[in-house]
């Protein structure tokens, strides 16, 4: 009887949620747990952990393939990147990737992974298919946020002590702007059909938003939740909406997230979700967000149209990144 | 595919390749400036200071500058004069003003100030790195000297704050002689008054015993008399007699100040907040782990940096205002961005309390409110404070 009661509670929102989803999709949503060395794979429909695959040490940045065959995984104390199957969780080989990889990302070739060698002051692009080190270059302290433009011609990294976005050029793999922006930057994104450039700074609790074509600021972001010290609000991971109208702001130790008007910069809303909020990412069809909260050990689901948290899922010590698999 | 960038920033690049050999370099160098002092002697010889404490930060906060400051045209320099016990500090202290007018103190604190009042660094930017002394941020404060070490006021009411929220409101002390822990135990009972504890029995440690070996039968008889308390203080900043206390008393009962729980500006434990990323650098430069002399150095050096930075200048002067200014912000791996109190040059900064294995808490702990700032229920606060030299 009580068994009975507990499968009906369960299934009634499990049906709504697959109702949502697209039909015959099992999306999932990986993420990374820095201090427990292993992956949690978030049903989308369900919102429940169905797997935990163990890592190397200190798993931190993960993308996929773009065909979503494999996931590179940061495996920042193990001095590697992994390359895993999904379907088993097989470490399938490891990539040289400099030392202490904490973040990278992958080419729209779909070939070149560009990492962030957070000990060493390098960025190191790898060739996937070769496994071998295409270029080394040296950027400031602590690398960290790594961005690639759509067109491919342009790769970001921001440099946590430096303070800088340091410009790549994809070619020659050579600097060509070195751009100052708020302290500890930790994230860049492209938006605006690669015409503009954000990054966030942690400390200096901003996003700089950075005209491409110039390199030239063009605009800053600044936070403020009611209650909270400025000091508190930190800005780290953010991703934008499908229309890209509108970015979703991990703001770290405030515990919220902020929704940001992409074309205005003004801050609409501030969303509550688990402490020490760190990165996102979207379902497919970018109704979900799922963010990592490193120090509640956990992921907030966000409602994306209602701007509310619908859901907290446990998952492993602080979680550090998100990656979709449709 | 991609590889080719727009039009625009081939032209900037272009021009970006021909301005950059043709700026002209900004020089920055920095003296660090110390007077070696003579420790007194201790019961136990199991920690020896390493002879780079202070120097391998400011070496490593040196190293972090100059990766910005190649990007930027920058060049940081810098150069350590060590003065003997009894040495000519001044002598020192008069050829590095003629090098330059940036410059870190690790010296006591009377040295500071006569270094402080020569008039070859009237227009001089020194950092205190080491002094804890609250005279230096009170009546004794010099427009000239900006402290990035902590003072023991701002440690002791980290300890404070601590024993408020744990309710350890039964407190107890035992005080060495040295004048530092004389300094430091008046420092934890003001600390103590301003958050509404007081301690409520008190002995003095005085004795000449070697405690290696006869701890276990001195150490609970000394306390067996104290009054019922949740924690004992220790104050022993020389790290004398104090280790001996812990296990050793009559009641079970923590132990706190100098030794056991301490309130620091820097430990190895401290690893939340991008520290690890400091702590790997230093010990991968030092080969030891990072302590609070280090850290300090470390943040005067990232303090000068992050000015030069930001201004794009190396005159002293126009730093100096950056540095006291509402823009500054340091980013020390604390949690939180750092700045200068504009009334006594003091850093504001967390304060991690932590035992020797992990951080317990830092300070200011959540709740502890201030109209300013929470950082500044940590120490000196400016309607206490008897310096006038920041004033205008």
């Amino acid at each position: 009887m009580l068994l009975h009661l507990f499968k009906n509670t369960h299934i009634a929102p499990l049906a709504a949620c697959l109702a949502l989803a697209s039909p015959g999709a099992a999306e999932e949503i990986w993420i990374s747990n820095e201090k427990d060395d292993t992956l949690s794979v978030i049903d989308v429909a369900t919102l429940e952990v169905i797997r935990t695959i163990p890592t190397g040490e200190r798993p931190r940045g993960i993308t996929f393939s773009k065909d979503y065959s494999v996931l590179y995984i940061c495996a920042s104390d193990s001095d590697t990147v992994q390359v895993m199957d999904p379907e088993t969780g097989e470490i399938l080989h490891e990539l040289p990737s400099g030392e202490d990889p904490e973040q990278f990302v992958l080419h729209p070739d779909d070939r070149h992974l560009y990492i962030a060698n957070e000990d060493d002051a390098i960025t190191t692009v790898v060739d996937t298919e070769t496994r071998k080190v295409v270029a080394q270059i040296d950027v400031g302290i602590e690398p960290e946020g790594m961005a690639v433009s759509p067109d491919g011609a342009i790769a970001i990294t921001t440099s946590e002590t430096t303070n800088m976005a340091h410009w790549i050029d994809t070619e020659t793999q050579e600097l060509f702007a070195n751009t100052l922006v708020d302290s500890r930057p930790r994230h860049a994104e492209f938006t605006a059909g690669g015409s503009e450039l954000w990054v966030s700074a942690e400390i200096g609790g901003t996003i700089s938003i950075f005209d491409v074509a110039t390199q030239a600021e063009k605009g800053k972001i600044e936070f403020a939740i009611d209650g909270i010290h400025p000091d508190r609000v930190q800005p780290v991971g953010f991703e934008f909406t499908a229309d890209e109208k509108t970015a979703f702001v991990a703001l770290g130790p405030s515990n919220h997230i902020a929704a940001v008007n992409a074309e205005t910069y003004e801050v609409e809303d501030y969303i509550l979700v688990g402490r020490r909020v760190w990165h996102m990412d979207f379902n497919s069809d970018k109704s979900l967000l799922f963010t990592t909260n490193g120090v509640s050990g956990d992921v907030t689901v966000v409602d994306v149209a209602n701007r509310e948290p619908i859901k907290t899922i446990k998952v492993g010590r602080f979680p550090w990144g998100a990656a979709l698999r449709p | 595919m991609g590889g080719v960038l727009p039009q625009t920033g081939r032209a900037l690049l272009a021009a970006l390749a021909l301005a950059a050999p043709a700026a002209a370099e900004i020089p920055v160098p920095i003296h660090y400036l110390q007077l070696q002092v003579e420790a007194p002697p201790t019961l136990s010889n199991l920690d020896p200071a390493p002879e780079d404490l202070g120097i391998a930060g400011a070496e490593v906060g040196l190293k972090d500058n100059a990766t910005t400051g190649r990007f930027m045209g920058h060049n940081y320099e810098l150069t350590v004069t060590q003065v003997e016990p009894g040495g000519d500090i001044l002598a020192a202290a008069r050829a590095a003003l003629a090098e330059t007018t940036l410059i870190v103190l690790d010296a006591p604190a009377e040295t500071q100030l006569q270094i402080a009042d020569l008039p070859e660094a009237a227009d001089a930017l020194l950092f205190n790195a080491s002094a804890p002394d609250r005279t230096l941020r009170d009546a004794d404060c010099r427009g000239n000297v900006l402290h990035t070490a902590p003072s023991d006021a701002m440690r002791t009411d980290a300890l404070a704050q601590f024993f408020v929220k744990k309710r350890w409101d039964d407190l107890a002390l035992i005080a060495g002689t040295n004048p530092a822990d004389i300094s430091y135990a008046a420092d934890l009972k003001a600390s103590l008054t301003k958050f509404g504890l007081a301690i409520n029995s008190e002995k003095t440690w005085a004795f000449d015993a070697d405690m290696r070996r006869n701890a276990a039968q001195e150490v609970p008889l000394f306390t067996q008399d104290l009054d019922d308390h949740d924690v004992l203080l220790v104050a022993d900043e020389i790290k004398d007699f104090a280790r001996y206390i812990l296990y050793n008393t009559w009641d079970p009962r923590p132990v706190a100040g100098s030794e056991g729980l301490t309130a620091v500006t820097w430990s190895p434990v401290v690893e939340q907040w991008g520290a690890a990323q400091l702590q790997s650098r230093f010990e991968k430069a030092a080969d030891r782990g990072m302590a609070p002399k280090d850290y300090a150095a470390w943040a005067a050096v990232r303090s000068i940096g992050e000015a030069v930075t930001r201004t794009n200048s190396g005159d002293t002067a126009t730093l100096k205002a950056y540095i006291l200014g509402e823009d500054f912000e340091l980013a020390g791996f604390k949690g939180r961005p750092m700045n200068f109190r504009p009334w006594n040059g003091q850093l504001r900064q967390p304060i991690p309390i932590v035992h020797p294995r992990a951080l317990v808490a830092q300070a200011p702990l959540e709740g502890f409110l201030h109209q300013r700032t929470e950082l500044d229920t940590l120490g000196l606060d400016q309607p206490e404070s008897q310096c006038t030299a920041f004033a205008n």
